[in-house]
Formats: structure tokens, sequence, C-alpha cells
């Protein structure tokens, strides 16, 4: 084992010592060193995809957080029903920043909370016959509709309704599709089963049921791209200037026909592969639709991920790439000329979700800024596989991170900067530490593509050096 | 550099030609239809059947009740909120907090999931009692539950008497409980039931010599200003009050470079003493009613209800009711404010008289705006509230009929924000007081919209300026008559009404 290795380990053992014996136990195995060589093979693997402890603080949401939250709440013809009590639809209301056009309440239903609003007689006697009163009237209120989606809160699997069998007769009834989705917040550890059970339910009741009528060869569908800020109009509009055709953008700012047309496009290009894997290796399976991984974070990853699409297609489209890429690269150039100075060799701690913890590093790279630690809310074994090659020797690597561990690992490691969510945001801004939220961009971006990396870069500039820092008075 | 985010970046060409070569696939209805809809969503006939509807929620004004129990149990000190259910309710009270506040908010979860709810969640709560305990050495846990455990049917007392037993917490630590079910009332019956449970579920000193201090609980009040204010107006009678639940500390806590788990908060000692109390004053009606049976039936104590103290005549109220029961009288000090405030409001008035408001809220707020509102002559004319109930309406109507200002007004109770988009459109107003989420009310009705309530997510620091006492009143007055300046401006801004002087 390296000396840095080592170290980190020994830093682990400290922080972990706090926790009762079966917690500890626990807790260890999901916090590691990271040892590129892999040299200790499957031992050193971080843990993850497993539940959280109980009472030990736990960043992560749950199932219906995935599915509603994440998959299907960008899609935004559909009115996305949240069924059972008031408060997770109100909790998840408007919050997620998943851009779109369209008028709210109209043609778009991506900014409202739309519930049942359940009752302890919905508890008793069970919510399935207002469920159909509910489909009726959201037609009436909302005739340009495209399609209902019933997004399982926890009560309604553990009553047992029957949402699937309402939603088939209200399928016939009303002439747009109602998908039941079984994302009940128990089921699964995390928010993650929530995408599956998401993408399935796309898969059972979407995809495919509509076509266009003409289709090219660069005919692309973009997958995993949320629009956070408006991250998947950057993205498109790279795919485009190489030459490409997105004829579905899944699911920031999609529509369901959208959803419905993709299984006839060429490539499938995956941005966030822990929510949306599994509907692109369906696509695979059933069309022969193959698929790639990008990354369109940071000059660095776009072009790398720009020449890897073009390689799918002909010289027409290298050429093109090639050609973008000669366009942007002293535009990309000019901000980092303008913030690296500023931002050279500062540290930065990342906790977030689906693919940023990774997919971020070379973007904070570009800006001469170094990635120490790193971490997954409900990251999976292949995640983690995806992450330690990008990560030095002895980086600091977490899955389901506690509140706990999170601040003592930061008071150790010092970092310039904590990228995480708004639950850590205001304990770390206490601390006097650089704070940007990474799931919501904290109300800016996009941060994708070449028009995303500007607004990066000015971001985690302001955070690292606003004057404000220097008037805490620090209690020792 | 100029750097283009979001607000700017897409309404370059290049995105407006993007949005329109992606309309290829999206199969969006044809625009003439949206437009069409869109003029239907404003008509008489659209509301007709939006009132009609039976079933469906749309843009609801209300939470659910852990996260009102969540606020109360915040508000003692060294107080851990234990939750006990799915953890992804957990993470969404926390963030719904930390987004208004602006404030890092902690609280555990026993993370049940599929085999719970199979089991029962019983040893969920035993292991973490245990961790929690050890991790975060609180003084007293708080324990509510989500909508899972109450399907499943959880029994928090018996589970917390066997973590006891088994040695797993101390005897000696305050492990108070409430039973929260989301699909029950709303966040205020979650206030109540926990501020209930905690004042049931501590270990109190037992009654002694009643002491001279009086108990006063804010209610689900989620501005921090107003507890600082309430505490200073008590200094200033010389009055000794316990507040019960104190949050200001812990969701306003000052940056020292040094986070801590437990800041502020009601001292446990206070908690327990009061008890002994010679009064309990309450400032809300709606969010503190088991509590109230309580304090009056079990502790056999004086229990009564200020009028939410929002404007002059409701503050003189509360002050009398503390000055009956303390014998301390108003000091001249808040008597001098008092005139500054009347003072203010009078030399607003002007811009306010006869405007017409829209409300929507929590239904202690919704009394005390409306009671100040009619003191500066506003004319309330739709009162929304969705989880208010017949009683909040006859409370309502009562007040309203008081005052020749009332004489329009209709209060709606169990309807939703997507019910007001209909009203605003029939009968328009001049102002809308809501919070963040009325802005897409703004939006649509072109309403001006003033943010008052919970939650506000969208301006800074709202929450911490107080809406109740005289200085509330000045808040207030200078909110309204301000907001409603900048509109006559705005539409004044080409013409010769474009004043210097107001």
């Amino acid at each position: 084992m390296s000396t840095l290795i080592q170290q980190t380990q020994k830093m682990i053992d400290e922080v972990m010592d706090a926790y009762p014996e079966k917690a500890r136990k626990f807790r260890e195995k999901h916090v590691r060193p990271n040892d590129p060589m892999r040299e200790c093979g499957s031992a050193c693997a971080v843990k993850s995809n497993v539940k959280s402890r109980p009472g030990v603080m736990t960043i992560r949401g749950c199932a219906y957080a995935g599915s509603k939250g994440v998959v299907w709440g960008p899609v935004k013809d559909v009115v996305h029903l949240s069924h059972g009590p008031v408060g997770c639809g109100q909790y998840s209301w408007w919050s997620r920043r998943n851009y779109s056009n369209g008028m709210t309440g109209i043609d778009n239903f991506g900014a409202m909370h739309i519930t049942s609003d359940f009752q302890e007689r919905d508890i008793v006697f069970g919510g399935d016959k207002r469920l159909a009163q509910i489909c009726r009237e959201i037609k009436e209120m909302f005739p340009l509709a495209k399609g209902i989606s019933i997004q399982s809160e926890c009560p309604v699997g553990l009553i047992g309704d029957d949402i699937e069998s309402v939603a088939k007769k209200m399928t016939v009834e009303l002439g747009i599709p109602v998908i039941p989705v079984r994302c009940e917040g128990f089921r699964g550890v995390s928010q993650s089963l929530g995408h599956h059970i998401a993408n399935d339910s796309i898969r059972d009741h979407v995809l495919g049921k509509n076509s266009i009528d003409t289709v090219t060869d660069y005919d692309v569908n973009l997958i995993g791209d949320y629009n956070i800020g408006g991250d998947a109009w950057a993205s498109r509009r790279i795919l485009e200037e190489m030459g490409l055709r997105v004829i579905a953008q899944w699911t920031g700012d999609a529509t369901i026909n959208e959803l419905a047309i993709a299984p006839q496009a060429k490539l499938n290009l995956i941005h966030c592969y822990r929510s949306m894997n599994y509907i692109c290796r369906f696509m695979e399976e059933q069309y022969g639709i193959p698929w790639i991984e990008y990354n369109l974070f940071g000059p660095t990853k776009i072009y790398d991920s720009m020449r890897k699409i073009a390689a799918f297609f002909d010289d027409t489209i290298k050429e093109r790439t090639e050609a973008v890429i000669a366009k942007y690269t002293p535009v990309m150039n000019a901000v980092i000329n303008e913030y690296k100075p500023s931002l050279k060799d500062k540290t930065v701690m990342l906790y977030v979700g689906g693919l940023r913890p990774r997919h971020i590093i070379g973007a904070y790279e570009d800006l001469g800024m170094e990635v120490i630690a790193t971490g997954y809310e409900f990251g999976h074994n292949d995640d983690y596989k995806r992450t330690y090659p990008e990560m030095k020797e002895g980086a600091l690597i977490y899955d389901d991170i506690t509140p706990y561990e999170f601040e003592e690992f930061a008071k150790r490691l010092k970092p310039d900067l904590v990228g995480s969510g708004i639950k850590e945001k205001y304990a770390y801004h206490k601390m006097g530490v650089p704070f940007r939220q990474m799931h919501s961009w904290d109300y800016s971006g996009p941060y994708h593509g070449f028009d995303g990396f500007p607004v990066f870069a000015r971001d985690m500039d302001m955070a690292v050096n606003s004057p404000a820092w220097k008037l805490i008075r620090r209690k020792k | 550099m100029i750097v283009k985010d979001h607000n700017e970046l897409f309404n370059d060409t290049a995105y407006v030609e993007q949005f329109e070569r992606k309309r290829e696939f999206e199969n969006p209805p044809p625009a003439g239809d949206v437009q069409k809809t869109a003029q239907w969503s404003a008509s008489a006939e659209y509301m007709e059947k939006n009132f009609k509807r039976e079933a469906l929620v749309i843009n609801p004004a209300k939470a659910c009740q852990p996260l009102g129990a969540m606020l109360c149990a915040l508000g003692f000190e060294n107080t851990l909120n234990f939750v006990q259910g799915s953890q992804g309710c957990v993470s969404y009270f926390r963030s719904h907090l930390s987004r208004h506040f602006k404030e890092p908010v902690a609280a555990v979860s026993s993370s049940m999931t599929e085999d719970s709810a199979v089991f029962g969640g019983v040893n969920n709560m035993l292991e973490g009692l245990e961790n929690a305990y050890t991790l975060y050495k609180p003084g007293m846990i708080a324990v509510s539950t989500t909508c899972m455990a109450e399907v499943i049917g959880d029994d928090l007392n018996s589970f917390i008497k066997t973590a006891v037993e088994k040695g797993i917490v101390p005897q000696t630590l305050d492990i108070p409980f409430a039973h929260t079910p989301s699909f029950v009332g709303s966040h205020i019956t979650g206030y109540d039931n926990m501020m209930k449970g905690i004042l049931s579920g501590v270990k109190a000193g037992g009654k002694a010599a009643p002491s001279n201090s009086i108990n006063i609980i804010p209610g689900f009040d989620t501005y921090t200003g107003n507890y600082v204010e309430l505490k200073r107006l008590m200094n200033l009678m010389g009055v000794n009050a316990t507040v019960l639940a104190d949050i200001s500390g812990t969701l306003d806590s000052p940056n020292t470079g040094r986070y801590q788990l437990y800041t502020g908060g009601t001292p446990l000692s206070a908690l327990k003493d009061s008890i002994n109390a010679l009064s309990t004053v309450a400032l809300q009606k709606y969010s503190t009613v088991k509590t109230g049976e309580f304090i009056k039936t079990v502790w056999g104590k004086d229990f009564q209800i200020a009028p939410v103290p929002i404007g002059i005549e409701n503050t003189d109220e509360f002050l009398d009711m503390v000055t009956a029961v303390t014998g301390k009288p108003v000091s001249s000090e808040i008597e001098n404010e008092r005139g500054r405030a009347v003072d203010a409001m009078i030399d607003s008035h002007p811009y306010v008289h006869g405007k017409r408001f829209a409300l929507v809220g929590d239904p202690d707020l919704l009394m005390g705006l409306l009671s100040f509102i009619l003191e500066m002559g506003g004319r309330p004319v739709h009162i929304l509230c969705t989880n208010g109930d017949a009683a909040f309406v006859k409370d309502a109507e009562a007040l309203l009929s008081r005052s020749q200002f009332g004489k329009d007004s209709t209060v709606h109770v169990g309807k939703d924000m997507w019910h007001l988009r209909s009203l605003l459109f029939a009968e328009p107003v001049d102002l809308l007081i809501g919070n963040s989420y009325a802005k897409s009310l703004w939006r649509d009705t072109n309403t001006p919209l003033l943010r008052i309530g919970f939650p506000l997510f969208d301006r800074h620091h709202l929450h911490r300026y107080p809406i109740i006492g005289y200085q509330g009143a000045i808040n207030l007055t200078n909110w309204i008559v301000n907001t409603l300046l900048d509109e006559m401006d705005r539409k004044a801004m080409f013409t010769q009404s474009f004043d210097v002087i107001r």
C-alpha cells in the first residue's frame, strides 16, 4: 500500500471512530482511498447501492424522487400526478430547474404540483376510485396534455391499490396514455431504483409507440440530460453543429413523442449513465441501437467526447467535428486564460449524484483545480469503476456519505471549494468554506457544452474568490 | 469577460432556431390551439369547470404534517429531529426548510424500506436511536412519522419504551414523539401534534409553585424576525416569557467559521419548567388546537389564544392580554413604537385605501394579514386557504363583516392556487399576497405579487424581518405601499404621471 493511500486510510479510520461498532463496520466499507492501479482488487472497492443506516443522516432521497423528480418530471407535455398525500409533490415542486419551453398549465406541466392529496378515507378505502376521477379531471382541466403519469407515493403500495388497472381503463376512456409508475419511496435504497422503475415504465408504455416519416443516417438520441439550467440545449447545440440530427432529448425539455420515436435513431448518446443506462441497454437488445457515454463538461472532455461520437459516423461528420473544435478552441482558451490564474491549484471536494462526481472532474482540471475527494449519493459499482481512473492515488472516495463524515473530512482536507447540494450548502457557509450546489447549478447554468463552460468557470471563481469569506471572524 | 448564463443565453438566435428545429420531433399541439386553450383557461366557463373539480388538486398551498413537526422541534435546545419512516421524506423536509431559511437543517430518518413494510419499523427505530444518540449526542430526540410508518401502524410509544428498556438510549433522555400522518391535515397540524408531543413527553420536573413566567407559543411561524421581536417586546415589558418553540437561534445562526449541529432553541430547562407558568398564550389558533386542549385538560393550566399580533389592533389586544396575565403594563417605549407604526400607516394610507387584495396562505397568517389590510382601508377580495376549515371560514367572515372594507370578500377553504388563478382572471385585484409559488399567478394573471408566508424561496432575507408587533406593522406597510408604488411607476413610466414625489 502506498504512503498516500495509507495516509488517507488513517484519516478515514479516525473519522469512523465516532460510530457505534455496527454502524462503523458498515460505513467503513463505503469510504476508501483511491487506488487507481487496483492492486488490491475488489477488496478496496467502494461498497455501494445498499441501505443507509437508520438514525445516521443520509443525503439520499427516494424512488419517487428518482422517478417523478428525475426521469419523468421533465417530460413536459405529460401531467405527472403525485399520487398519495400532499407532501412529496409539494417538496419537489418546480425545484429541479429542468428547463423547458412551453406555456405552464396549457401545454407544459413541468412547473406544477398536481396531486391526489390523499386523505384518511383514501388510506382506509383505497385511492383507485378517486384516481379514475382525477384522470378525468386532468383531461378536462388540461385538454392539451399528451399523457398522464401516475407517480406512486409510499401509501399506494402499502394499501394495495391497483393503479395499473385504473391506468389501463383510463387510457382507453381518455384516449391518452395513462402510465402507472410504482415508484413508492420505500422501494430500494435511494433514488436509483426510481430511475430504473421510470425507465421500465417508459419502455412498457411509450417506447416505439410513434414514429417519424423520414430518418437519416445522422439521427441520434440525447439521453440522460435533464436540461438543468439549459444543459441539454447547450449540448444539443454541439451535436447539431457536428452535423447530427437529435431526434429525441431524454428527458430535459422532452415531449412524450420524443420518448416514443427514439428507437428510430442510429445511436444513443448517454450523459447520465446512472439514471438511463437501463433504457439504452434495452434499445440495444431490442433494436440493435448502440450507445456510448460522453461528457460535455469542460473543453478537454468535450473535445474527447465529440471525437468519440464522430468516430461512429462518416468523414463528413468527422471533418465538421474538427472544424467545430477549431472554432471553439480559442473561445475556450480565453475562458481558461481569464479564470485559471485565480483558480489554479485550488482543491475541490464533491458529493453529488448521477454522473457528476466523475464527469465534472475534467472541467475543474481545465481550470487548474484538483478534485481531491468525490462520491455518489446513489451510485452503483459500475459508477465507481468509472471513477477510480479519474482520480489520483490516495484521493478520497465515498459512497452515501453522511454529513458528519463529510464535515469531518472537509475539516481535515481543507478544500478550497465544496460542491454538493442544498442540504449541505449552508453548513459549509457556516464553516467558511466556499460552496456551490452541483445539483441545481446553484440557480445558474448551463454548465454543459461550450456555452456552459464559461458559466461554470465564472461561478467557481465567484465562489472561491468572493471577498465576503474574509469577513468571517472565526471562533476557535 | 462577459458571460451569458441562462438568463440571456437562450434568447440568442442559435437557440431560438434550435427550439424551432426541435419542434419537428415534439409533435406539439398546433400553435393556434395553445393560444386558444390559454384564453379559454382564463374564461368564466373554465372557472366553472375548475370549481367543479372534486378529486384533482392543482398547486395546493400546504405541506404535510412531519414538516411542521420538524419546525416545532427545531425550536428546542440540543434537539434532534428523528423521523420514523422512509428516508426520502426527510431529505425533502430538510431541503424545503433550507431553501426558505438559507440555513442548515439537521434531521435523521430511520430509513425504512420494503422489509420494514412487512415486518414493521421497530428494528429501524432501535438501531436508529442507537446511532443517532451516539453520533449526534442530542439533549432530546423528537420523533415524528412519515406516512409509511403510519400506514403500517408503527407504535412509537412502545418502540421508544423498548429502546429504553434495552438500554439503547439512557432512561434520562427525553424522547417525545408525535404521530404525524401526511394524509391528515397539513404542516400546521404536524406542528400542533409535535408541540403537544413535546409538552406531554418530556420528563417535567413536576408541578411546583407557579412561576411568574408565561409561555408563548408562536405556532407555525417561519419568520425568525418575529421571534426576535416577540422576545424584545416581552423584555421591554419586563415579562419573563418562555417562547415555545424558539427557532430564531436555530434557523438564523451567526457565521463564526464553525458549523454547529445545535444552536439556539428554547432551553430544555425552560421547557421542563413551562408547566408551572402563570399562563400559556398562543399566537396562532389553528396550529395549537390539540396543544391548547392538552394544557387545559392535562396540565389543568390557563391557556389563551391571542389574535395573531399582526397589525395594530391585534398587537394591542395581545399586549393587553400579556398585561392582564402578568400585571406588567405596556412600556412607554412600546407605546412610542405604536405611535410610529400608526404614523407610518396614516402617511401611506392613500395608496392602500380601496385597493383590492387577494391572499393565499395558512389560516392564522391570513387572519393577521386581513386585520392589517382592513386597518389600512384595503379591500380583501379573494381569500384562499388550502388548509383552512369551517372554523376558519367563520372566523374570517366575522372579521371581514366588522369592516365596510370587508364586504367584497369571499373566503375559500380547501381550494388550491389553480382555483385562485381563475378567481384572479374573473375578478382582478391590485395586489396578491402569497408565498413564492404564487409567482406563477403573478405571471399568468399579471397581478403584482407581495411575498409573505411560507415558503419564500426566490427572495432573500424576508423572513428576518418581523411582521408581528408594531415593528411588523411598519414592515408590512413598507412592503405593501412600496410594491403598489413600484407597480404604479411601472405603468406610468412613459406618461405624465411618472412623478418623483409620492
